[in-house]
């Protein structure tokens, strides 16, 4: 497999600039996620380094060499789309056989039938390779593409919300699959989502994409643990994160309309006036002797947890606890907030950090 | 306020059941979602309730009054279906108070009862404003204060939040329950997501091709679910069902590893008429914890962060059954790392192998 490199890519359609000076590396056989919201900029991203897509300027590499005067085919990358394009009238073994049978690869066919049981084998999908895939549920179509991507051994793999079109179940075993398949063949891949959880869960790491730029780049931990930003807090993580207005006034955080004051971490220094304190759901935690109080306002038990919606002062803060919680709507409750894990941001919705 | 009550209520088309016979009792003021996959039936049952369809046998129930046959409109109920449509040339207030317009109530009434909406739903500040300005968090609350306005013995939500991205999912989530919580107004909610039924309802009807599977509490679906189809479409993930055979004091499972039964557990089993000792035994992500000294061994078939924890995906010794595994943040094994596991006791479940019901004392 390969590396990948981008050097201060951008690329304009028309009026609108879709990516804006992109840099970033993928090392050889990490799994690579880029996370964002639509218009992010992250298919287009991978389209450029397909080379289905042409950059006004910068550069993509391969293994440090410039793959930027090669065509699609010579760069050797796979793409699997969210639309899984299989030929509907050919068997599953001809589905997977067909990137091999081109003409340009000389494989004769028990090399291209060891290379399409393996591949299927992985997928769970050798008991299928003789149906016609027009007749296969919407799971095993995808399980199928990727094996058509597979099959080729290609340098890098791209996948395109490959996963979004299934249902809920599904997606849930697919990603675990996907990323026990990609990390025993250590295969370099790029896979774009707009969904948290599959960043979270499978990446080893995150490239973080809004309006054309890339915000952040770390490890799910990195991500979840200290994002940069308050568009990146908010992005990851579900509930979310709360987001409280919050001062700083004699040696103590005060936030805004509640009767909470936390001692200021080591960031007296550097910490504005007034600023945004962001707090995961799990730091809020409820306790007896907990040193806030606050009203039940709402609960949902969603049985492994159970979130809390906390009314204090003029504040809602949202808190998950384990299990099914103990908790009446309108009780009195007592909670105490991990100090150890605060997030602050500035008005201008940058981490502050030392 | 309304009580709406469903005897053997079944609907046909043709031959094909959408519905087989259901009896549901929804308390007044209680909120109910109907929770399943898509063809499951869960439309077809709100719309016979909201009078939009026709019922092929049975009675439904309006405070204790046989509608039956009445019509949509004559039943005092609101439909919410996807909270999108605001008339865009109308500003906020307007299409709020389009509903009461609409049935010619005093424009001092209507004004007083536009201002209480307004205020539940803290959108006073958009009033003046037309939909196009909107955000669509916005734009859903002023939909929902549409429907609200008009006070109706029940409401009806049919998917409201399906066109939603997740965070605003979430919010209005809660919204409409902080809503219900203030008007205690009897709601029938339409879902396919396990969360939302979880997270809102007070109680869930779980169905499944035409069938209702089980109808329960959130806490009742999750801990003690009726059959397979529930244990499996409830969570994420969710139970782990493994096959296995009694063979003397323990669950001998086929995926590799066995389970040591109590004398109680084997005595609940002998009454189970199992065939050829086969049962499934079930058991939720945070039952199992990484133990060297547990019965049942696996290895690590890959392990995800998902923020606060980590579940572990442990394949048995067929290498192909997977069990899914709850587990600290800080968790991180290697793939194929050799690990061992036991079961909180007091979340192992039964199941048939063959009828596919929950073994229960």
């Amino acid at each position: 497999m390969a590396d990948i490199a981008l050097r201060q890519i951008s690329k304009r359609f028309g009026q609108i600039a879709a990516l804006n000076d992109m840099s970033f590396e993928v090392h050889d056989g990490e799994f690579f996620v880029l996370l964002g919201p639509s218009g992010a900029g992250k298919t287009t991203t991978l389209r450029v380094i397909a080379g289905l897509e042409r950059q006004d300027s910068g550069s993509v590499a391969f293994d440090k060499q410039s793959v930027d005067q090669l065509g699609p085919p010579e760069r050797d990358v796979a793409f699997v789309f969210q639309q899984y394009s299989l030929y509907p009238t050919m068997t599953v073994f001809d589905n997977l056989a067909f990137p091999l049978r081109a003409p340009g690869r000389h494989m004769d066919e028990a090399a291209i039938k060891q290379r399409v049981g393996d591949a299927a084998e992985k997928l769970r999908i050798s008991h299928l390779l003789e149906r016609k895939t027009g007749r296969l549920s919407g799971g095993e179509m995808q399980r199928v593409s990727i094996g058509r991507a597979i099959v080729r051994e290609p340098r890098v793999f791209l996948m395109d919300e490959p996963l979004s079109n299934l249902d809920f179940k599904l997606r849930e075993s697919l990603r675990v699959e996907l990323k026990h398949l990609q990390k025993t063949r250590h295969s370099t891949t790029l896979f774009v989502t707009h969904d948290q959880i599959e960043a979270l869960t499978m990446a080893d790491r995150i490239a973080v994409l809004n309006k054309g730029q890339l915000i952040q780049i770390g490890t799910p931990k990195d991500i979840y643990d200290r994002p940069t930003s308050a568009f990146v807090a908010q992005l990851v993580g579900t509930p979310r994160m709360n987001m409280l207005p919050a001062s700083r006034a004699e040696g103590q955080i005060h936030i805004t309309e509640t009767p909470i004051t936390l001692p200021i971490p080591e960031l007296d220094s550097i910490l504005p006036a007034s600023f945004t304190l962001g707090v995961r759901p799990e730091d809020v935690q409820p306790h007896p002797d907990g040193p806030f109080n606050g009203k039940v306002a709402l609960i949902e038990p969603l049985g492994v947890e159970t979130i809390v919606h906390i009314n204090t002062g003029k504040q809602t803060l949202v808190s998950t606890v384990a299990g099914i919680a103990n908790l009446q709507i309108g009780n009195d409750v007592r909670f105490d907030i991990v100090r150890e894990r605060l997030h602050m941001f500035d008005s201008n919705g940058d981490r502050v950090t030392i | 306020m309304a009580t709406i009550q469903l005897r053997q209520v079944a609907k046909q088309f043709g031959a094909i059941y959408a519905v087989k016979p259901v009896d549901l009792t929804i308390n007044d003021g209680e909120f109910v979602a109907l929770l399943g996959p898509s063809g499951c039936g869960k439309t077809t049952t709100l719309r016979m309730i909201a009078g939009l369809e026709t019922v092929t046998s049975g009675t439904i129930l309006l405070n204790n009054l046989d509608v039956t046959h009445l019509r949509g409109r004559e039943r005092d109920i609101a439909m919410v279906f996807q909270l999108f449509a605001l008339y865009p040339q109308m500003t906020v207030r307007q299409n709020i108070a389009f509903p009461l317009e609409a049935q010619r109530t005093p424009h001092a009434e209507i004004n007083t009862r536009i201002d209480e909406v307004i205020r539940m739903l803290e959108i006073g500040h958009l009033q003046n404003l037309r939909p196009r300005a909107l955000s669509g968090g916005d734009r859903q609350r002023v939909a929902l204060a549409r429907a609200l306005i008009r006070r109706p013995a029940a409401f009806l939500m049919d998917e409201p939040l399906g066109a939603l991205d997740a965070e605003f999912r979430e919010t209005m989530r809660a919204e409409i329950k902080r809503l219900h919580i203030l008007q205690h107004a009897t709601t029938v909610y339409v879902t396919h997501d396990q969360i939302e039924a979880m997270a809102m309802g007070d109680r869930i009807v779980v169905m499944s091709a035409a069938v209702v599977q089980q109808i329960g509490t959130p806490a009742d679906v999750y801990h003690y679910p009726a059959n397979l189809f529930v244990a499996r479409f409830i969570g994420s993930p969710g139970m782990n069902l493994l096959t296995g055979q009694i063979v003397g004091e323990a669950i001998v499972l086929t995926g590799g590893g066995s389970f040591p039964l109590t004398d109680r557990w084997r005595a609940l089993l002998e009454r189970a008429n199992l065939p050829e000792q086969r049962v499934i035994l079930g058991f939720r992500p945070e039952a199992a914890r990484v133990d060297p000294q547990g019965p049942i061994p696996g290895t690590v078939y890959a392990d995800d962060l998902h923020g606060a924890y980590t579940m572990l995906h442990l394949a048995l010794g067929d290498n192909t059954t997977i069990v899914h595994a709850r587990a600290s943040r800080e968790t991180n094994y290697p793939i194929d790392t050799a690990l061992r596991f036991d079961l909180d006791p007091a979340m192992v479940r039964f199941f048939h192998p063959a009828t596919e019901q929950a073994i229960v004392e």
